[in-house]
């Protein structure tokens, strides 16, 4: 048991590599950056694996195990400890996160040798699943927020870590500053939480939620609710603050995998399903995280059609597929939610990193127009990153097959049909929109100089993730494969003491649900297949058709490949505004003239008042005579008005 | 012990005067070590502290003068404990951080600058009226030839402007000082909010309000509180950075530590009135500080107005009259000493290399200076309250007080967290990030031993009161405890016509022994 009674250990591996790496690694050898960094992430997802196996010895009644370490803020009534827990949903995160963070930090080896930044970035990385076992563990809201706030650093830091190009070191800066108008949400969200349980430790408060009757109008939860989603939707890169995930592509692609996977982006999806007591009480909170997540979900897939950067492909879809978690969520499978997230780690990890092997093999190129053909020549590459566009797009018996048919399920059956509908709409989208990717990459002629670019497969220490977390994206699925499937359905199983089950399930027959889930299965594989066979003529067979498309269509295809100029329309109506506001008027009217012309009038007034009264003392003595004669005469006659 | 603390440095600075002027170095280093041993004698102080005990502690009085009786008084509460701390911490980081900037009238200046520390603690311990006065217009004349000898190119405008704006408020603070002791016969702090706790004495609600006003025109003044701020970033901008550091971190703190000493204890039903009013100014200050600190091109200048934001939500914090809002005011005081104190420190040095402030003239100073870099990120992250540094505690409990009273201004108020975050990356990116653009900032040396030494410990309290703030605040608790229960009234003058002003000398004396009696029944 001793990693339940010090679950700190579990923080401290992280930390103390960051640490190491952050203040010496710079006069280290290669060798020993990566023994530390790759030796502190293995040994977390050792200590996880160990968790897990202590973990299963314990008993119900003795759930959620709780252990406080120390009290972090004491003022008044108000306490926060530094305490940790573990329940199956954390158990779940820490393995996903810890897991997939070691593949990502071996690749990285590989990736990154050579920058002069090498232990900087590990230090980084270490940091980053520090603070994301921090958010995921951690028993009270503050505490989660401190976590939550971390990953923000650790994006900051990592996004702009080659800060030399301005434009990484913006993309850096507004990822933070995006995810702080979020967490002013969820700050807010913190205080109205405390102040109508007086506490702010998970036990108590969902036990106090559950005390309470479902809220069918706004009332404290629904606030409660919509606060904490405000949060969520900045983390998570949901409409409307989804802006800063694309633009993170600037750092290195380790680093996306890293956010889009494992780390940061799911930890809106997880505060959401944490908090699913709330939801499940305020509907109307929970109606706004379906409604949210599906638009989101179509929304980026429209974009991801028409865009040519391979990463900014892949960061539309991410930003799609959480979409698809929070829908989930909001219709009350939180269950599914997770399981979604859990396979999308796996399959998003693996496309960015193969993405980073392909960028690597032609020599630092990410537009998708000036690649082609290379299926031959990155054979490992090619053949992973196909298999997590299999996943990505459900292709049947693929790891992401089930856990997306499990939330358009449950969107349907939960009566949310309009959802379901446009959630199979963005199915049919996905799938386009990947083999679109994986055609003009791999498939065709080559569309770059093959003189001067010398392609060749990415070393062993890279593709071995590859390989692994390909194996997941196939097999991962089937820990949550309905018994449709003849699977266990075992993750939700494993869930339920936390996520229970929406309470529309238990409304239908059995035999029904049956048919049901078949009649749904059979409509999602339809729409991976429009979706496939759409990219397959479209970019196979008439290569020559997508332009013509687009020169047809101009406007919406210039909406698209601007992406509905929102961030435009962000510095139009908000950021220059604002800029202008503080120069012009505040600073330079309100400050500079009013206030300070005010105090320096006052000066000068003093100042001429003085003047004026000084020319009495000029030192002639004659004018003296003539104010004391002046001052005499006064006096006389007021005391003679006095006197009458 | 208390008046060792307070006169250690005045009595450093006369032995200063024994040094040969053209001896810089050993000048330095004895304005160091008497510095370094004030800082060890104020920690005997809060080893000494005792946090269950909500009154003053190492109490002194003396008679000082007869007739008017002002008293030699000083003691610490939990309130003013660490304000005495956080100045003699960082009068040796002003010393040291003027090592090298500083290379005129050397003498002088740190003779100055150990009689400005006498008159910071001197204003944190006294507990008479008349007492804190002197203090606190002792203060002003150091400040202002600090200011005005080794400041920047428009100095003497600078100081004479930070000296009007403050002598405009203690002149009304030296006339409400005089009406109480008019009402009173005393200056004696504790023995006149005895008096109003018991009831003894009771002020007519518009006496109250105009003594409210006097005092807190004073302390906003020095807060400063928006709109009576614009002698802080002439004043920061021209001053050295010794001055810099110590206005910010000492000189601001004594503006709203005399809110909590004076305005809330002493008029709580004027306190409670203006409430609002003083809310919205606050809000407005951390608002406007903000956005007027994201345009500015003079990097001082930014984190002056970055410090008028700050210390909105210090006086939020305050008015929010519970006792989360108030630990987190106090708590959030000495963060921004340190945190801003720190950014001061990092311009000033950025100032001896480059003999600029304007954030153009820098860009990608993370190349040459990467220790610098790391530094000021650290301390940029703090200001910006970014958890498990010390800054996201004050702000943290000082918004969660205020919600409670009022979700609006918490609202209102979090948004500068949005933006505190724009203005220091955004300046953090010009300054450190990029590629070098000006040629002479390419081989600029990073930081040197001593500057990695200050930096380095400052990094150290960062780190410390973020993750350990319990071992602070617990000990604030129990004296913020007894301003809450010293602004509980008894209902006397919701009843009848107001009571008397002057009651019976004769008879005030005895309930005055009674009071003493039932505040230490030991003795």
């Amino acid at each position: 048991m001793l990693l339940l009674e010090h679950l700190w250990i579990l923080l401290a591996l992280p930390l103390a590599g960051a640490a190491a790496n952050g203040l010496f690694g710079r006069h280290w050898s290669k060798r020993t950056v990566d023994a530390v960094a790759v030796g502190a992430s293995g040994l977390a997802f050792a200590a996880a694996l160990e968790l897990w196996r202590e973990f299963a010895q314990l008993t119900a009644a003795e759930l959620p195990w709780v252990r406080s370490y120390f009290s972090w803020i004491v003022a008044g009534e108000f306490r926060a400890d530094f305490a940790l827990q573990v329940d199956q949903l954390t158990l779940v995160m820490v393995l996903v996160v810890t897991g997939v963070s070691w593949l990502i930090h071996i690749y990285s080896t590989g990736y990154m040798a050579g920058d002069a930044g090498y232990a900087r970035f590990f230090a980084y990385l270490n940091l980053f699943l520090f603070f994301m076992l921090l958010l995921v563990m951690a028993a009270n809201y503050p505490l989660l927020f401190v976590g939550w706030e971390g990953v923000g650093l650790s994006s900051y830091l990592l996004i702009g870590f080659w800060f030399l190009r301005k434009s990484a070191a913006d993309a850096g800066k507004k990822a933070f500053i995006v995810n702080r108008i979020g967490d002013f949400g969820f700050l807010l969200g913190i205080f109205l939480l405390y102040w109508t349980f007086s506490a702010a430790d998970f036990r108590s408060v969902f036990a106090a939620v559950r005390q309470m009757p479902v809220e069918t109008e706004a009332g404290v939860l629904t606030a409660i609710g919509l606060l904490l989603l405000a949060g969520a939707v900045g983390k998570s890169a949901q409409l409307p603050l989804y802006v800063w995930l694309p633009d993170a592509m600037e750092g290195p692609t380790p680093v996306s995998a890293l956010i889009h996977a494992a780390t940061m982006v799911t930890a809106g999806v997880y505060v959401v399903a944490r908090s699913a007591v709330i939801f499940v009480h305020a509907p109307l909170a929970q109606d706004a995280v379906a409604v949210i997540g599906c638009l989101t979900a179509v929304y980026a897939a429209t974009i991801g059609l028409v865009q040519t950067d391979i990463k900014r492909v892949l960061a539309y879809s991410t930003i799609s597929q959480l979409g698809y978690m929070f829908l989930a969520c909001g219709v009350g499978a939180f269950a599914a939610g997770i399981f979604h997230l859990m396979t999308h780690a796996f399959f998003k990890a693996l496309l960015f990193l193969a993405a980073g092997s392909v960028i690597h093999a032609l020599g630092g190129e990410q537009d998708i127009r000036r690649m082609g053909g290379l299926r031959r020549k990155i054979p490992w590459t090619y053949g992973t990153m196909l298999v997590a566009t299999l996943a990505i797009a459900g292709a049947p018996l693929f790891s992401g097959f089930f856990s997306k048919d499990a939330i358009l399920f449950a969107a349907y059956a939960s009566g949310q049909q309009l959802l379901w509908g446009l959630g199979t709409l963005g199915a049919v989208l996905t799938a386009f929109y990947m083999f679109r990717l994986i055609f003009l990459v791999f498939h065709g002629q080559p569309r770059f100089d093959e003189q001067a670019v010398h392609v060749h497969e990415s070393p062993r220490v890279m593709t071995v993730p590859l390989v692994v977390l390909a194996v997941l994206s196939v097999v991962g699925g089937w820990l949550a494969a309905p018994k449709l499937w003849g699977g266990a359905d075992l993750l939700e199983r494993f869930l339920t003491p936390v996520l229970e089950a929406p309470a529309w399930l238990a409304a239908f027959p059995a035999e029904e649900l049956h048919a049901l889930e078949l009649r749904l299965s059979g409509a999602a594989v339809l729409a991976a297949a429009l979706g496939f066979l759409a990219a397959w003529w479209l970019y196979l067979q008439q290569p020559e058709k997508p332009a013509m498309l687009a020169a047809r269509y101009a406007a919406p295809y210039r909406l698209l490949w601007n992406k509905y100029y929102v961030d435009e329309l962000y510095a139009a109506a908000v950021v220059r505004p604002l800029l202008w506001l503080s120069e012009r008027v505040l600073w330079q009217k309100v400050d500079v003239a009013v206030i300070d012309g005010a105090a320096n009038g006052a000066a000068h007034t003093a100042r001429r008042l003085g003047d004026q009264l000084r020319r009495m003392q000029s030192g002639n003595a004659r004018s003296y005579a003539a104010w004391v004669i002046v001052g005499a005469a006064i006096v006389t006659a007021a005391l003679v008005w006095w006197v009458q | 012990m208390l008046t060792i603390v307070v006169f250690l440095p005045a009595a450093g600075a006369l032995g200063l005067l024994l040094l040969r002027a053209e001896d810089h170095l050993w000048i330095r280093r004895a304005a160091l070590t008497v510095a370094l041993a004030n800082f060890a004698l104020s920690l005997l102080l809060l080893a000494g502290f005792d946090r269950t005990w909500p009154g003053y502690q190492f109490e002194e009085m003396r008679p000082w003068i007869e007739s008017p009786p002002i008293h030699y008084h000083l003691g610490v509460d939990g309130i003013s404990l660490f304000l005495v701390l956080l100045t003699t911490f960082l009068v040796p980081v002003a010393v040291l951080a003027s090592w090298r900037g500083i290379t005129e009238r050397v003498r002088m200046f740190h003779i100055l600058l150990l009689v400005l520390e006498t008159g910071m603690v001197g204003v944190f311990v006294a507990l008479d009226l008349f007492l804190f006065f002197v203090f606190w217009e002792v203060m002003l004349v150091p400040m202002y030839f600090l200011i005005g000898i080794w400041g920047h190119e428009r100095r003497i405008y600078a100081a004479i402007k930070f000296v009007l704006f403050t002598m405009a408020g203690s002149v009304l603070m030296l006339v409400a000082i005089l009406w109480l002791y008019a009402v009173t016969g005393t200056f004696d702090l504790p023995r006149i909010q005895a008096l109003l706790v018991n009831g003894v004495l009771v002020l007519s609600p518009v006496t109250e309000l105009l003594l409210f006003s006097a005092f807190f025109l004073a302390f906003a003044i020095k807060v400063p509180l928006f709109p009576l701020h614009t002698w802080l970033p002439d004043a920061h901008v021209e001053a050295p950075t010794a001055g810099s550091v110590i206005l910010a971190g000492v000189l601001l703190k004594m503006g709203t530590y005399g809110l909590l000493r004076f305005c809330l204890p002493l008029f709580p039903e004027a306190s409670r009135l203006l409430a609002p009013g003083i809310a919205v100014l606050a809000i407005a200050g951390i608002l406007y500080g903000a956005l007027v600190a994201m345009v500015q091109p003079d990097l001082k200048k930014l984190i002056a107005y970055s410090s008028v934001s700050h210390l909105g939500f210090v006086v939020l914090g305050i008015f929010a009259f519970n006792a989360i809002g108030i630990e987190g005011a106090i708590y959030q005081m000495l963060n921004h000493g340190i945190s801003t104190g720190g950014l001061f420190l990092v311009a000033g040095m950025l100032y001896d290399r480059r003999h600029t402030h304007q954030i153009d003239a820098f860009g990608g100073l993370a190349t040459p200076m990467p220790v610098l870099a790391a530094f000021y990120l650290l301390l940029c992250l703090s200001s910006l309250g970014l958890p498990m540094l010390n800054g996201f505690v004050g702000e943290f409990l000082i918004l969660l007080g205020v919600f409670r009273v009022e979700k609006w201004w918490a609202a209102l108020a979090a948004c500068g967290i949005i933006l505190s975050a724009v203005y220091l990356l955004w300046s953090y990116q010009r300054v450190f990030f990029g590629a070098v653009t000006a040629e002479p900032n390419r081989h600029l040396p990073d930081a040197d031993r001593r500057e990695r030494i200050l930096l380095a410990t400052l990094a150290g309290l960062i780190l410390w009161m973020g993750i350990g703030s319990p071992m602070f605040i617990t000990r604030m608790e129990a004296a913020t405890a007894r301003v809450l229960r010293e602004m509980e009234r008894p209902a006397v003058h919701n009843v009848g016509p107001v009571a008397p002003e002057r009651p019976d000398p004769a008879q005030m004396l005895r309930e005055l022994e009674r009071l003493r009696q039932d505040m230490h029944p030991v003795e």
